[in-house]
């Protein structure tokens, strides 16, 4: 690893550009996937099973089909059934694709309250929306789990979870032993609350076929993904379904898996012979996306009287899915924060009525996260350690799960910016008061794996005669700002202008890449644009250099640059000539390169981790209950930043996030029913602008040469992590009290102090 | 002219002399939208949000929860914030509606300009999905002219309507500071 100043950046990447795609956001031009207008559109909607397990024993929808407008009632009985269930990834890796392995309306059987039991096509909207509630469902019902206390003791331990990737049981050294040695303990069960993406563009697809080829618009964090999913489901080859998905109203995970509503709407169409848009209501939501699952951690702690971890055992408990053996890796980066070396990780499972639990953003990291950082500032306190100080002293090097070294690393120097920022020195003095108000400063350290796609990512360059480049990828930008700073990279490496460059998006007829997914977009696609842009580049030059009318003719391309579309002689800056003049003299209207990049393979002799350090003020009411975060430091080491303006806002977004987990989310579950209690934006509370602080981002620059080629580690989500546990030390420094349940609500903080 | 409310069976003197006429099948509506006449042809159950989306496609005006608690939809009418989502086009004869694409033309006519608020929410980079965005613009404007746009704690207060799950806040706050004395 290596630590530098931040280099003065003197080409466009790294530049904090203004978002390409600003003027269509802000101006209502860009059009999300159900607001494309379509001639003959027909709107769909979704019925839900009412219980929450059990079978259907009667449908009847003559009185839907009746209603006005009403062109079609899709239920179980006239569907038809599915083609295959589709991979998790086109290599095949892995298994069924979690959330997939189930595909609703293929019999009577119902799993979850909320399973699509039926879909009404009509011509407008409101009709499809009223007949819905037309369709009369009876049912069988059977009792239901869908809560850990209901099937505590149907607990199992998967051999695997997350699609068959991570071993259900982890371990090195002797927990037993060590934590029998360990001259302290620290051993407590943490809980957390379900939480919900709740992205405010709902999902949503709209489907038209044209003879046997399918066009989907579709709200998605991958349209390859999307259209592998679809062609599996539908049997229809990949060469005949296009995706396309220029812009996603936020996801945080909900769409990163395909969910059922793509193919619904697909089948759907081909039914009514007209276009069909789809999209989910805010409630559907809650059941037809996936979810982060409630879960408890039981995490124990053994240390020397120096501090310095001898052991950590965590296991986790957690309800799935009938289908799938899915919990989100807690258990991962918590595990290797750290040096020590004894460890044991289980995850344990409870079969429940519920959809298959999916990614969230930060899925594992922020509850495993705060179960570790909270239990790292108790024990900072049972050793009279300063917290800050008890982290630099468990520091590693290298990953204590591999043994590899960090491909780069700036942990050290994230803890010491942030502390710097918020004012840590004042941590040492007891809580200072406001009026009614206590306040409390807390910290924890940040992490978050760098994932690199099983397959090589492509991109296309053209440069056209009249010195304008297009660049391509099949890449969808749901708010990361990865339209930019391709932009940024194709320019840079093609030596234009970022304004005489365009890059496109969001279209499987595009070069392939995986959907930005693990924070991992940046990284891969970046990867693939450098390779092709700069494979247009030497094209170009070659060109040049053969070229007898060329003032470069017969010079070393190795010696000559590209500025503002201009090849030039690195040592005599004066000969040279633009790209477009040589084209034009040619009578060559374009020139063309694509580029791919494939990852490092897994074996790779590094372990690689994206590092931060997270700070909190908080300001406490012991007496109402109230807590105010005040403010938020970060400090974070993401590699190269491509964009310092749309980093700092996913990472600025990501730390609010990690405070609305500690003090604002949970989806409250009614066991009497299996249904969720609180469906809806007004019930499942988010932050509002009054909710939200300042934050304080700051970039502690690292360079890693091994990730991909322009060492970007992500932004996505590291931000997140760490947040609630900051602000649980916080709340502990201001009254003295633990908080190990997420949220954190007035209850907790007025109940036995 | 009567109309009988379902839930009481009570008679209630209708609202004009065709009410009796204008439903429950689709009537001809007349709209002003951004200073233009738009007559569709909806039911009376459509809401502004519906007959904005669908019918003229002025998608600006967002579905975030078509049940009044996220702001997406926001527009003007007769120059007040609304949520269209809770408003049925219906109720809007004699208003005249202003959303996102009146602000400025979006395929870039008119005079090509940008509002302030739009400029400023450009150059902070105060969204990133861009979902909530024409919402929050068009909040954002009707905050200032308000005079609600004082201070921080005042514009935290009166957008608080408008969520945003991406989490700009902050730079929503910024821009809306920087645009407050050129709107
Ligand atoms: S769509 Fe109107 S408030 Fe959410
Ligand atoms: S920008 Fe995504 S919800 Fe506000």
């Amino acid at each position: 690893m290596t630590t530098t100043a931040p280099a003065p950046a003197e080409g466009p990447v790294g530049r904090p550009l203004d978002r390409v795609d600003g003027h269509a956001k802000v101006t209502g031009a860009a059009r999300y996937a159900a607001e494309v207008p379509l001639p003959g559109l027909t709107h769909a909607v979704l019925v839900g099973a009412r219980v929450a397990h059990g079978r259907i024993t009667a449908i009847d929808s003559t009185e839907a089909e009746r209603a006005e407008g009403v062109l079609a009632v899709l239920t179980h009985e006239n569907l038809g059934k599915i083609a295959a269930q589709p991979p998790l990834l086109p290599s095949l890796a892995g298994s069924v694709a979690p959330g997939e392995t189930f595909f609703p309306m293929q019999g009577d059987e119902i799993h979850y309250a909320g399973q699509h039991v039926a879909l009404v096509v009509a011509d407008t909207y409101e009709r499809a929306l009223y007949a819905s509630r037309l369709v009369r469902v009876s049912y069988a019902e059977e009792p239901s789990v869908t809560v850990i206390d209901q099937g505590r003791d149907q607990a199992y331990e998967p051999e695997a979870i997350f699609a068959g990737f991570i071993p259900g049981r982890t371990e090195r050294g002797d927990v037993e032993a060590a934590l029998g040695a360990a001259d302290v303990t620290v051993d407590h069960t943490f809980t957390f609350a379900a939480n919900h993406h709740n992205p405010i563009e709902t999902s949503a697809a709209t489907a038209y076929w044209e003879g046997d080829r399918l066009t989907l618009h579709d709200t998605t964090q991958g349209v390859t993904a999307t259209q592998h999913t679809v062609a599996a489901l539908l049997g229809v080859p990949h060469t005949r379904i296009r995706v396309i998905g220029h812009f996603t109203g936020g996801s945080f995970g909900s769409k990163a898996m395909v969910w059922h509503h793509p193919a619904l709407a697909a089948l759907a169409a081909r039914k009514v012979g007209r276009p069909v848009r789809l999209a989910l209501t805010r409630e559907q939501m809650f059941v037809a996306c996936g979810h982060r699952e409630e879960q408890e951690q039981h995490l124990t702690l053994g240390a020397g009287k120096d501090g310095r971890l001898v052991a950590l055992r965590h296991h986790k408990l957690s309800p799935t899915s009938p289908f799938d053996h899915w919990a989100e890796p807690s258990l991962g980066v918590a595990g290797q924060m750290y040096a020590c070396p004894n460890y044991e990780g289980v995850y344990r499972l409870i079969r429940a009525n519920t959809t298959t639990p999916t990614f969230m953003r930060c899925p594992g990291e922020a509850t495993g996260l705060f179960a570790l950082e909270t239990a790292m500032d108790e024990l900072a306190e049972l050793v009279d350690l300063d917290p800050l100080e008890l982290r630099l002293r468990n520091y590693s090097e290298s990953d204590p799960a591999s043994g590899r070294p960090w491909s780069s690393n700036g942990l050290r120097e994230c803890l010491e910016r942030g502390a710097e920022r918020i004012g840590w020195e004042r941590r040492a003095a007891p809580p200072a008061r406001d009026g009614d108000w206590l306040i409390g400063l807390g910290m924890a350290a940040t992490a978050y794996p760098v994932y690199g796609p099983n397959n090589p990512q492509r991109a296309r360059a053209r440069l056209y005669a009249d010195g304008t480049a297009v660049v391509q990828a099949a890449v969808t930008d749901i708010g990361t700002g990865i339209l930019t700073v391709m932009t940024q990279v194709a320019a840079e490496a093609l030596g234009l202008p970022v304004e005489r460059c365009r890059f496109e998006g969001g279209d499987t007829d595009l070069p392939n890449v995986a959907a930005a997914v693990g924070s991992s977009g940046a990284g891969m696609v970046s990867a693939a644009v450098h390779a092709a842009a700069s494979a247009l580049r030497e094209q170009l030059v070659a060109r040049a250099v053969a070229d007898e009318g060329s003032p470069l003719h017969g010079a070393d391309p190795a010696a000559i640059d590209v500025r503002d579309g201009r090849m030039v002689l690195r040592d005599a800056p004066g000969t040279g000539e633009d790209y477009a003049a040589l084209l034009q003299r040619n009578f060559v209207p374009d020139v063309e390169a694509t580029g791919s990049w494939g990852p490092p393979p897994h074996d790779a002799p590094f372990a690689s981790m994206t590092f931060g350090a997270q700070f909190a003020e908080v300001a406490v009411d012991p007496v109402l209950g109230l807590v105010r975060v005040r403010r938020l430091a970060g400090a974070f080491a993401p590699g190269r930043v491509l964009n310092a303006k749309t980093a700092r806002s996913q990472l600025m977004g990501g730390m609010i996030w990690g405070l609305s987990q500690a003090l604002l989310e949970a989806t409250h579950m009614e066991p009497a029913t299996g249904r969720w209690a609180n469906a809806s934006l007004g019930e499942y509370l988010v932050p509002v602008n009054a909710d939200a602080p300042d934050v304080d981002v700051d970039f502690i620059e690292v360079q890693d040469t091994v990730v991909n080629p322009l060492g970007v580690k992500g932004v996505g989500e590291v931000g997140q992590a760490g947040v609630a546990p900051a602000i649980a030390n916080a709340i502990h420094h201001a009254i003295g009290r633990r908080m190990r349940k997420l949220p954190i609500t007035i209850e907790d903080i007025v109940s036995g102090g | 002219m009567t109309v009988r409310t379902p839930d009481t069976g009570t008679e209630h003197k209708g609202t004009g002399p065709e009410a009796g006429d204008r439903g429950p099948g689709p009537v001809k509506v007349r709209l002003d939208v951004n200073g233009v006449r738009r007559d569709v042809e909806i039911e009376p159950r459509v809401s502004l949000l519906g007959a904005l989306r669908d019918e003229l496609q002025l998608t600006g005006a967002k579905r975030g929860c078509d049940q009044g608690t996220c702001g997406a939809c926001t527009v003007w009418v007769d120059g007040r914030r609304v949520l269209a989502c809770l408003t049925l086009a219906i109720t809007c004869e004699d208003a005249e509606v202003t959303t996102v694409e009146g602000l400025a033309a979006p395929d870039g006519s008119g005079d090509g300009q940008l509002h302030a608020m739009q400029e400023e929410f450009i150059r902070h980079d105060a969204f990133q999905c861009g979902y909530c965005t024409p919402g929050q613009i068009m909040s954002a404007v009707g905050c200032v002219r308000e005079g609600h746009a004082g201070d921080d704690r005042e514009i935290k207060e009166w957008m608080s309507g408008n969520i945003c799950r991406c989490a700009a806040y902050p730079h929503i706050r910024a821009a809306i500071r920087a645009a407050r004395d050129r709107v």
